[in-house]
């Protein structure tokens, strides 16, 4: 059963140094206060997994919380590049970073396969690109039936898979809805599962196949409204698209990007607390 | 008839958009393609079946969407599957016809790269990445890709190849093992280029407008081969360009102050 707990609660207990943590969320839902108590933590040497690193792997990787990222897309979507990603890579700035990469038809199938319980993804992939000469991992296998040559990849099995939904209810059950990503499959993936949300309501009433998060497959469901912030919560808000926009400036520079992380994050005791200070300096740009 | 002045970039969507058959059923990337796709919809193509990798089937989107994750698409979907199962079932079990491309680079294969400039290990610039690009030119019935021609986009080597074309040309795609066709057209804001039936170099068989050639081999990194019988794009029409610039508009309106 989940225990609803605070949020700087589960990623204590649940988030080590050196763990494999992955973050979900496909543009929607993206859990981005529990990626901030992971800074706050200063957890480090971390192996991230992510399809899409975005704005909130942006943060961790630019404060050194990360020794190894797998991913499949790295970019602030509709807006142009991630600087800290790309430092990370190009300079190794304020570490190195050991890079993974594969696709999102493997990795989304390396999910299904850890949530499954095997040990690899098994797809028609890859064939002419580049990334299987640079991916180790990357295999070809023969099916056994037809003799087709096949990719296999090794599964994604986290230690930990964060993740923001809608609602829980008391008992911790959680329905989440619109873009669903890999959140299912990344939650039972993982050996623990922290699931962040928006509220916890009496009676989650799902429609028949709805996706529920059935409470026992959860280790923490955290009450953080506004989680997900600045992108979207289908039902609750839109992505903060200003934002987005303004990430552009604050990271392109290492002194601006730790100044901002600073004030915004480390200085912050809670998510609610950066939210204050963010409207804050949204006014100060503003005004 | 006279014609309403235009843009290179309306051109450029106009063009890539009639290329899209009504009923067909398409995979969009984000950026140029879904405004082109949306485009077709909106226009020839009412029956389009729009597929994005998020998730969402069918999509009707009023506004074009910020990102994959827009609830947009989600709420205006017939159905919105998971990641995986886009790519298991609907692209894997051969259900797209037409794969919808941007490019950060590409060859006179209509390789394309978006991974790398420079070294994999030491990279001069850091792309996004594949995301769902090699599947999606593997697996898709045929793929269109739409990007700005220029020098720094059209070279004669990409560094990486995340997704291939026509490989080296000639019946590349066959030899591994690939049983589609690959790109059939690249359309930019000069033209429309289309691979030799033989070499499947891509050649230069529509030219817009008003555009000269010498701009067109300007914007090109290697030595682009002009078809013989070279035809003109046709110029947008009134109808396309009006609800080109009423869906460009209402987006815009929707994320004002954004």
């Amino acid at each position: 059963m989940a225990e609803i707990l605070p949020l700087n609660k589960a990623v204590e207990e649940l988030i080590h140094d050196g763990a494999h943590v992955a973050l979900e969320g496909f543009t929607h839902l993206i859990p981005h206060a529990a990626g901030h108590e992971i800074i706050r933590q200063g957890r480090r040497n971390l192996t991230l997994y992510r399809m899409t690193p975005d704005l909130v792997y942006d943060q961790m990787i630019g404060m050194g919380v990360a020794r190894r990222l797998v991913f499949s897309w790295g970019g602030n979507p509709g807006v142009g590049s991630l600087h800290r990603f790309r430092d990370a890579i190009e300079n190794g700035w304020p570490c190195s970073l050991d890079i993974e990469e594969r696709s999102h038809a493997d990795l989304s199938g390396a999910y299904v396969a850890g949530a499954s319980g095997l040990p690899m993804t098994l797809l028609r992939a890859y064939r002419g690109s580049d990334l299987a000469r640079y991916n180790q991992q990357i295999r070809l296998i023969t099916c056994p039936f037809t003799g087709e040559e096949l990719t296999a990849t090794p599964s994604v099995r986290p230690d930990v898979t964060v993740i923001h939904a809608q609602q829980a209810d008391r008992k911790g059950n959680v329905l989440i809805w619109g873009i669903l990503g890999v959140q299912k499959e990344a939650v039972l993936a993982a050996k623990n599962a922290i699931v962040t949300v928006e509220e916890v309501v009496e009676r989650l009433d799902p429609a028949p196949n709805a996706c529920v998060l059935p409470s026992w497959i959860i280790t923490a469901v955290c009450v953080v409204p506004g989680g997900a912030s600045p992108s979207y919560a289908q039902g609750y808000y839109e992505r903060d698209n200003a934002f987005y926009k303004a990430w552009d400036n604050i990271s392109r520079s290492r002194e601006d990007f730790q100044g901002w992380m600073k004030r915004h994050v480390l200085e912050t005791d809670s998510f609610e607390d950066f939210q204050k200070i963010k409207a804050e300096t949204a006014q100060e740009v503003t005004s | 008839m006279t014609t309403q002045p235009y843009s290179a970039d309306e051109i450029m969507t106009v063009s890539a958009a009639r290329l899209l058959k009504n009923g067909a059923v398409c995979f969009v990337g984000i950026g140029l393609p879904s405004k082109a796709a949306n485009l077709a919809r909106l226009t020839h193509a009412p029956d389009v079946v729009l597929i994005y990798e998020s998730g969402p089937i069918g999509a009707k989107p009023s506004v074009l969407p910020l990102s994959i994750g827009d609830g947009e698409l989600s709420a205006t979907a017939d159905t919105t599957v998971s990641t995986a199962e886009i790519f298991t079932y609907w692209l894997q079990g051969g259900r797209v016809d037409i794969g919808f491309l941007g490019a950060a680079q590409i060859d006179r294969f209509a390789n394309i790269n978006t991974t790398v400039i420079g070294p994999y290990d030491k990279p001069k610039v850091r792309l996004p990445g594949a995301g769902g690009a090699p599947e999606i030119g593997a697996s898709a019935k045929e793929v269109l890709i739409i990007l700005r021609q220029s020098q720094k986009a059209f070279v004669d080597k990409i560094d990486f190849t995340t997704t291939i074309g026509h490989g080296e040309g000639y019946d590349h795609r066959v030899r591994l093992g690939l049983s589609t066709k690959g790109p059939t057209s690249v359309i930019t804001d000069l033209g429309i280029l289309t691979p030799d039936k033989d070499s499947r170099e891509l050649t230069l068989t529509s030219i817009h407008p008003g555009v000269t050639l010498d701009q067109v081999r300007a914007a090109t990194g290697w030595d682009l081969k002009i078809a013989d019988r070279l035809e003109v794009t046709g110029a947008p029409n009134a109808n396309e360009l009006h609800v080109l610039r009423d869906l460009e508009a209402r987006t815009a309106a929707a994320h004002k102050g954004d």
